[in-house]
């Protein structure tokens, strides 16, 4: 199955969450869904998205954190899998999009093509609960349904494609998105509480 | 020499009277009882991780969510940490208030941490990071104070080198 045939399907699911993804291939397929201020386009720093996901879900409770990482980015950052397996926030779905590649930079072979290393096994190992390994459309929108009613950290290890869009762009630039995504936040927040005021309408 | 107490809650102290209840680290000698206070706390969210770059992860979604936060790991750990706070952090305009265990430095006795000593300023000023000694636990909390308001104005990281006199003191 290919990752953005997965990102179309859940993509009615992502429009209220905060949704942090990796880099290039991911991240275009998601902007060309639609972009919304709750996304977060982690352009760099290969292996972070699921810690700043981490980071999101441990204070923001009444939130539904999203990550969307790659195996690539994972292999980067084996040590997140333990660490979201010693605090394992309720709130947060970690789903790992497995190509086998490093598409974004070159297409070249990660660890896991060929089935040499097994990601979900390791999210096991790590002490992760609920890992589901998945490899066609259904199951990985049963796993996703499954995770998003669970009130407990989820992680999907999706086999996809070595496949990515045909073109790249943004009209966002990287900084503006991370003040944007704040300030979403923030705005969510300002509404929840009991207190709140509308905003006066434009 | 052992890690001092009494340093330790002061550098505790300081960082509740910053208004920081988040803290993100990796343990080592040095920051042993610091974070022990930080665990038995209950009042603050501490995420121990595997690897010290994880850590600015955590901190971007710590920033993000609107709470105030610090970092602690060894100089070394910081050492591990550069891509993400580059990329990361410098890149999308995160401030990280990170507080520094300075090991390899004057007074070090244990030869594997000497060349990380050396070359942490060097690395810091490389990034452009401001950077500032804590030596005396009478002041330390205005340290804490003044390296997490300045981390905020600049929306950049900054840190404070915690040293031998304070640790160890």
């Amino acid at each position: 199955m290919d990752r953005a045939q997965c990102l179309e399907m859940i993509y009615p699911e992502l429009e209220d969450k905060l949704v942090v993804t990796i880099m290039g291939a991911c991240a275009q397929e998601l902007y060309d869904l639609g972009h919304r201020e709750n996304f977060f386009y982690l352009q760099h720093a290969m292996g972070l998205a699921s810690s700043i996901g981490l980071g999101l879900a441990q204070h923001l409770p009444h939130e539904r954190v999203v990550v969307l990482d790659g195996d690539g980015s994972v292999l980067m950052n084996l040590g997140t899998l333990a660490t979201l397996a010693r605090y394992p926030a309720p709130n947060l779905v970690h789903v790992v999009f497995d190509n086998g590649s490093l598409l974004s930079t070159g297409g070249f072979d990660t660890h896991t093509t060929s089935g040499v290393t097994d990601l979900a096994a390791i999210a096991r190992g790590a002490g992760l609960e609920h890992v589901s390994a998945v490899g066609t459309p259904m199951e990985f929108g049963e796993a996703f349904i499954e995770a998003m009613e669970r009130d407990a950290l989820s992680v999907i290890v999706a086999k996809v494609r070595a496949t990515g869009p045909d073109h790249y762009g943004m009209d966002l630039h990287l900084p503006e998105n991370a003040f944007r995504f704040k300030r979403f936040i923030e705005e969510r927040k300002r509404a929840r509480r009991p207190d709140a005021v509308a905003p006066p309408s434009a | 020499m052992t890690v001092s107490y009494d340093n330790s809650k002061s550098i505790f102290e300081g960082i509740k009277a910053a208004g920081i209840r988040s803290i993100s680290a990796l343990p080592e000698t040095w920051l042993g009882l610091l974070l022990q206070r930080a665990e038995d706390d209950p009042d603050v969210s501490l995420i121990q991780v595997a690897r010290e770059e994880e850590a600015v992860g955590v901190a971007a979604g710590a920033w993000f969510a609107g709470e105030p936060h610090v970092l602690l790991m060894q100089n070394h750990g910081f050492l591990a940490a550069i891509n993400g706070i580059v990329s990361l952090a410098q890149l999308y305009h995160v401030p990280l208030c990170m507080l520094i265990a300075l090991r390899g430095h004057w007074g070090e006795p244990y030869p594997w941490h000497t060349r990380g000593g050396t070359v942490t300023e060097e690395v810091l000023r490389a990034l452009s990071i401001p950077f500032e000694y804590a030596r005396d636990p009478a002041t330390v909390g205005r340290r804490i104070q003044e390296a997490w308001t300045l981390s905020q104005s600049s929306l950049y990281p900054v840190a404070l080198l915690l040293t031998r006199d304070l640790m160890e003191g």
